[in-house]
């Protein structure tokens, strides 16, 4: 019954989820850790990020254009959003701020569904990553391979903005303190318009990225944003770190049940936030007293 | 303004609910739809308890009403199983169990937390609905066939079948839903999940176990959503697998902030707008998959100004209308008591002393030592008090006298050392404990539960020391509490504030907070208080008053005050001890303090002479 190609084959599905999540979850995560605001309608983001490079791709027939305008497009989107409406909700309590990103994500599927039905739409993957690699004892999907490369490249590049650049400093700052960043004289507002544009963004990605692997519905962001809730309370809100390593630990946990049994895929990674829960509250690297 | 006239809304819903067949058809409603709100309205009485009332916004509702419409259904369809209201009970009895289970992981964590992890739950619940368990629920079929209610009342039968036949069944259950949720919300315990809605850390600093209180509202909520599920089976004859699904419970989120959270009839307004929208806007305006984005806009839209809902929006504009008129009249009255105090009301007594035998010092501490890290907050403290005594502390800013409190009342677990409270070590012990035990402090920066009324507020803590730190008397009423009134009339009295008990917190003057801020602390009945910095920031004549107040509650009770003003703790105590840098520095009667040199030195750096205070 398992067979090792099988297993490992499997572990590779794991890695490509696992690398997507982590990139969909760090975008939450800098947005909660930065701005307060846990993002609801993030799945939505994850959807129109894929709609938008599926329009472009249709247009142009280029699959780098379609990823640079999903993403661009929901950035866009994120900055707008920020600007018109979360901004009024920093210093209304948290569930004000759940209520309205709910509200927005429904909204948001809602008009994907009017334009697109809710017929489901296919982007091809790019020629050069069409087909199947062989590994030598397997063989598989070579575009899947590709997801983890260029997923790879994107974390990088966000842990290079985070870590390695002026803003980072500040958005890192904030994450632990944004009153004390307020009053050293930076714009904080305009740091938190960046913020979730950045997290829109990664978001937006992951979207038209993950689209040839799997077909476009409106309603593809609704799972998803439940798997990045788990990474997120696996890995611990705010920490880039926890949400790679809780994306890639949620991907192969979801990969593996599935291959016994699909059914017991959300059960396995439910108990497996459970474990955390118990045994680590404030997750794997997150740390104590953010709430 | 509703509240005093008893059984007031439990007879306007009886009317309600008799007179809506006769007057809905005209309206355009289906029997049908009115069940379908009915059964959302009583799905919501639960969610609203936990969400309106304690705060906590669960997206994974669908969970317990799947659970108990399955268990229901199950029952009913495949297990010969005929009695319908049975049934529908251990269904109801399934979900909240489930429920307990949950809140024990979901509970851990609180806020945003606490969301994603419900609806990581509800997921879970979906896909083992929907696989591992279809044998018994049907999978994506359902289950189909289930019976409708019927009474066997000897001499006839009732049987409940469908339309406004079934409407009577359902209403019926509604009606009881909503006694039983008003005895819940205007209970000890409805009062406390206010609290903790409010300010979690103060209802736990009073002395109050939240995460009891908590899990209970969170299994009141299952156990509704797990009736109000069985229900939606009987109603439809089938028991539908979306029962799962996570539009379930952003449908029930959604319709209750329509309506109005913490308002108990939210969630049925809330249904009834957006089932009628539904159907008006799919087929009167012929929108067909569009409506949902009609109403997603509306929802954002009431998020964002029209925080209340429908039902806070109506209050607001009533109570503009009718404010108005009160305000003047209160004004005027206003005007006319601005007296000063009467004598002084007697003392409150502190609570009894469990083992009186004791007689050595009420608090010592030994070896008290904080660290953050390479920072050392306090160091070495030894440090006793007496029974009765009355004892200072003053210190720098930065001195650890705040985190030295914080160690006395458990609020921060000391690094190394240990605390012994009438001869018992509590080192260790959560705040809440500390609190029952009779020892409690009063918040440097307010602690308030600032969206209820000043009355409210002392009636929280002095529920902790009636009712113990736990007890699940749902169903009495708060007048039902022996001695409370008393205690919260008392507490109002000596802190003077008995003209202004009705006032919500959020419009008290600043001084006027700093004393409900004392209050809070003596409503608990503590024998041993702390206070840190009770006259900050308040005015010179405020300052007068509030020494005045806090001899007078010093009779029969041990009290440590921090505070900057010298000369009103030096006229108030009788020992203080100095802090500096982590450390006590010294100790002694007011005078020797006054004069020490090394105090000086602390305050002055070195120059002499009396202190400046």
């Amino acid at each position: 019954m398992i067979s090792w190609p099988n297993l490992v084959s499997q572990l590779f599905n794991g890695l490509a989820l696992g690398a997507l999540l982590a990139l969909i979850s760090s975008g939450l995560t800098i947005i909660y850790g930065t701005l307060g605001v846990l993002n609801l309608a993030h799945g939505a983001m994850f959807m129109i990020g894929g709609y938008a490079g599926f329009v472009t791709f249709q247009y142009t027939e280029s699959f780098i254009l379609a990823v640079i305008a999903g993403s661009l497009f929901v950035m866009l989107l994120g900055v707008v959003m920020e600007r018109v409406i979360i901004r009024h909700f920093y210093h209304r309590p948290h569930e004000d701020q759940l209520l309205v990103t709910f509200g927005l994500g429904i909204c948001f599927v809602e008009i994907v569904r009017l334009i697109f039905s809710s017929q489901s739409q296919l982007v091809p993957p790019p020629a050069i990553f069409q087909g199947i690699t062989n590994l030598g004892f397997m063989f598989y999907p070579t575009y899947r391979l590709a997801v983890v490369g260029i997923v790879a490249v994107a974390l990088g590049a966000l842990f290079i903005i985070l870590y390695r650049t002026r803003l980072g400093m500040i958005v890192r700052a904030g994450i632990e303190d944004s009153v004390m960043v307020d009053s050293l004289g930076i714009n904080v507002y305009r740091v938190f318009m960046v913020v979730f544009g950045i997290g829109a963004m990664a978001a937006g990605f992951a979207g038209i990225v993950n689209a040839p692997v799997v077909s476009l519905t409106p309603g593809i962001g609704d799972d998803i944003l439940v798997q990045t809730f788990v990474v997120v309370v696996i890995g611990g809100v705010g920490s880039f770190p926890g949400a790679i390593l809780g994306g890639l630990i949620a991907g192969e946990i979801i990969s593996v049940t599935s291959m016994f049994n699909p059914g017991y895929a959300y059960v396995m990674l439910f108990a497996a936030m459970t474990l955390v829960l118990v045994v680590r509250p404030h997750g794997l690297l997150g740390v104590q007293g953010r709430e | 303004m509703l509240k005093q006239r008893p059984f007031l809304i439990e007879t306007l819903t009886a009317i309600g609910l008799i007179v809506a067949p006769f007057v809905l058809p005209h309206l355009g409603f289906a029997p049908n739809t009115v069940n379908r709100i009915l059964v959302w309205g009583l799905f919501g009485l639960g969610f609203d308890i936990l969400f309106g009332f304690t705060g906590l916004l669960s997206f994974g509702q669908s969970a317990f009403y799947g659970t108990g419409g399955f268990v229901a259904a199950y029952l009913l369809t495949r297990t010969g199983f005929s009695n319908v209201l049975g049934a529908l009970v251990i269904g109801m009895i399934a979900a909240a169990a489930t429920g307990y289970l949950i809140g024990l992981i979901a509970l851990r964590r609180t806020g945003i937390y606490f969301a994603m992890i419900t609806v990581a739950i509800a997921e879970v619940f979906f896909f083992v609905e929907f696989n591992p368990l279809s044998d018994f629920t049907g999978g994506e079929n359902g289950l189909p066939g289930v019976p409708t209610p019927s009474f066997n009342l000897g001499f006839t039968t009732i049987h409940f079948t469908n339309g406004w036949s079934l409407y009577q069944f359902i209403a019926l259950c509604y009606f009881i839903g909503v006694i039983i949720a008003l005895r819940i919300v205007r209970s000890p315990v409805g009062a406390i999940l206010s609290a903790i809605r409010d300010n979690p850390l103060r209802a736990t600093a009073v002395g109050h176990n939240i995460h009891g209180y908590k899990l209970t509202a969170f299994v009141i909520a299952a156990a509704y959503a797990g009736f109000a599920g069985g229900l939606l089976g009987v109603l439809q004859a089938f028991m539908p697998p979306d029962a799962f699904t996570f539009d379930t419970s952003g449908q029930l989120v959604m319709q209750t902030a329509i309506g109005g959270r913490a308002t108990l009839f939210g969630p049925l307004v809330g249904a009834t707008v957006w089932l009628f929208l539904q159907d008006f806007l799919q087929s009167a305006l012929g929108l067909g998959a569009a409506w949902k984005l009609v109403l997603g806009v509306v929802f954002v839209l009431l998020v964002c100004f029209l925080r209340g809902g429908i039902i806070g929006g109506l209050a607001d504009l009533y109570g503009l209308v009718s404010g108005k008129r009160a305000r003047k009249a209160a004004e005027t009255e206003e005007a006319e008591i601005e007296t000063p105090q009467q004598a002084p009301p007697a003392p409150m007594q502190a609570k009894e002393v469990e083992h009186p035998a004791y007689s050595g010092p009420i608090l010592k501490a030994t070896g008290l030592t904080k660290r953050y890290g390479g920072l050392v907050a306090n160091s070495d403290i030894d440090f006793s008090v007496d029974q009765g005594e009355l004892r200072g502390i003053i210190g720098p800013n930065g001195a650890g006298k705040s985190t030295f409190f914080k160690m006395l009342t458990c609020e921060v677990a000391p690094t190394s050392g240990q605390i012994m409270f009438e001869g018992r070590d509590i080192t260790g012990l959560k705040v809440t404990e500390v609190c029952q035990l009779g020892l409690t402090k009063s918040y440097q920066v307010n602690q308030l539960f600032t969206g209820l009324t000043v009355r409210q507020n002392l009636t929280i803590a002095a529920l902790a020391e009636l009712r113990g730190k736990f007890r699940l008397d749902l169903f009495r009423t708060l007048s039902g509490v022996k001695g409370l009134t008393e205690q919260v009339e008392h507490t109002l009295a000596l802190v003077n504030l008995t003209r202004r008990a009705d006032t919500p917190v959020s419009e008290l003057a600043y001084g006027e907070k700093r004393r409900l801020e004392i209050g809070l602390a003596l409503a608990t009945s503590p024998r041993l208080l702390l206070l840190d910095e009770p006259l900050a920031g308040m005015s010179p004549r405020e300052r007068v008053e509030t020494v005045k107040l806090l001899k007078s509650i010093a009779r029969g009770r041990t009290m440590i005050i921090i505070d900057h003003d010298m000369d009103s703790l030096f006229e108030l105590v009788e020992r203080v001890t100095v802090l500096q840098e982590g450390r006590v520095l010294v100790s002694g009667t007011p005078e020797e303090i006054k004069t020490n040199a090394a105090v000086q030195e602390a305050y002055l750096g070195g120059v002499h002479g009396e202190i400046a205070a």
